[in-house]
């Protein structure tokens, strides 16, 4: 599979894991971009996400490995342990350095680099959330050109992550769950 | 450079200026290191030491062994005692009995930064009857973290989350009895102490330095990239004694790499590799 030129990311915590499931469950068979995911949660539940979503929605998902291509038509999640990476060479690293907000995988770290390679060919979105981590990335998205969508605080179980998510930013876009959920049925 | 609201971040061009210059002034060679991964690395630095480009450059053509202390800090050194349980379980089952066989066990603990995994293999060692007979050397490129790993003191708070790590191991003794505490901190006992000998190697630029019937590098070579993690991999390879082990973290796999058919598959979660060739 050819090498993404588009990247998707997603950044969720406590309240977002349904939307996720639900969003990916809308996918097209085919997409050009790739999919990828910081979904905070416990070390010791390891890939049990990745393969619970694999068998529901029929399709490969994976959890991120250390220097793998990032291919179009793919989803990824990042590790639990791990921060997760983009490289210049449209490959994925990890990182076991310190926590960032409490988190690793941290949403900002993902979304700094991914930013800082897809520029303008990156979509970020913001999810609920008990904390803050994300809120930093989603503007360094917005400065490198990159589209940014914040999910509406409203429909957000828990609501930090997006309100922290409209403060540290200048003009994201406020989605509710029917309209991030229509973004994803309409990838070509 | 550019400064997002309390955010710096350097372009990979002014990356490369920076490795390029180390290179010139001493022997660290950064030039195969992931590269986003350093980049953060460096942004790091500069935030937590208020510094911008131009003094971080100065400093490390002008200051006197700046570059050792850029070096260190740059380096990720976060460990912990029995990290990944389940390896150690792996490891007690699949590899040590092997191990048993032979009448003296060397062991590799690469990129070891502050001591715990070496500390945690002895430990590992000693339950199953073979720690006399057992030797480990403990490297890293960082000679700060390798001052702390020959002290083998660790923080009371840090004693907890190993000791809860460790009751996953299915252990045959009480955590608390392979250290002393005191105050705040503890001490590893001396048992395992006078095991390891903890000194400087540079994955990058030093060559072999002994033949290893047990080599782990777990969440090192994350950190670098496919053509280092090659030549990395070629070095333990020539490391290790025909039929040795080779550890490496959880996300870390041979799959890639041409040198996987030198190596049996031993356990596939935990990337615990045997040399058949």
């Amino acid at each position: 599979m050819p090498t993404a030129t588009e990247i998707i990311l997603i950044g969720g915590s406590a309240g977002s894991y349904t939307l996720i499931a639900e969003l990916l469950e809308q996918l097209p068979s085919y997409f050009q971009a790739a999919i990828c995911i910081v979904l905070h949660r416990n070390r010791q539940y390891d890939t049990q996400i990745e393969k619970s979503l694999s068998r529901k929605l029929r399709r490969n998902i994976l959890s991120a490995v250390d220097k793998m291509d990032i291919c179009m038509n793919h989803v990824y999640f990042a590790p639990a342990g791990y921060h997760l990476l983009v490289e210049p060479d449209f490959t994925f690293s990890l990182d076991g350095s310190e926590h960032i907000n409490y988190s690793r995988p941290s949403i900002d770290v993902l979304f700094e680099t991914a930013a800082q390679i897809y520029k303008d060919k990156c979509t970020a979105f913001l999810l609920s959330g008990a904390n803050s981590d994300g809120a930093r990335g989603l503007h360094v998205v917005e400065e490198y050109g990159g589209k940014i969508i914040i999910q509406d605080p409203n429909q957000a179980p828990i609501q930090t992550m997006p309100l922290a998510g409209q403060r540290e930013t200048i003009n994201p876009e406020i989605w509710n769950d029917s309209q991030i959920i229509s973004f994803f049925n309409k990838l070509n | 450079m550019a400064g997002i609201k309390n955010t710096i971040l350097i372009e990979f061009e002014e990356l490369e200026e920076i490795i390029y210059l180390l290179q010139n002034i001493s022997e660290v060679d950064l030039s195969g290191y992931s590269k986003s991964s350093l980049k953060r690395r460096v942004e790091r630095f500069l935030q937590v030491e208020k510094m911008d480009l131009v003094d971080l450059k100065n400093a490390i053509v002008n200051v006197k062994d700046f570059h050792n202390y850029f070096i260190q800090e740059l380096v990720v050194n976060v460990t912990e005692m029995f990290r990944d349980p389940q390896f150690f379980v792996s490891l007690k089952k699949n590899v040590i009995p092997y191990l048993k066989t032979y009448p003296q066990i060397r062991i590799w603990s690469a990129g070891c930064s502050t001591g715990e995994e070496a500390y945690s293999t002895t430990i590992l060692l000693n339950e199953t009857n073979i720690l006399d007979r057992s030797f480990i050397y403990g490297t890293d490129i960082s000679p700060k973290a390798l001052e702390i790993a020959r002290k083998g003191v660790y923080s009371l708070n840090k004693i907890k989350s190993y000791t809860e790590n460790y009751l996953q191991t299915s252990p045959t003794s009480d955590f608390s009895s392979h250290y002393t505490a005191m105050y705040d901190a503890a001490i590893i006992n001396k048992e395992y102490r006078s095991k390891v000998l903890f000194s400087t190697h540079n994955l990058v630029s030093d060559h072999a330095f002994n033949e290893f019937q047990l080599i782990m590098c777990r969440n090192v070579m994350i950190y670098f990239d496919k053509d280092l993690q090659k030549r990395v991999l070629k070095l333990f390879y020539d490391s290790l004694s025909l039929f040795g082990f080779l550890c490496l973290g959880s996300k870390e796999s041979l799959y890639a790499h041409e040198i996987k058919d030198n190596f049996k598959v031993i356990d596939k979660k935990y990337n615990i590799y045997q040399k058949i060739k």
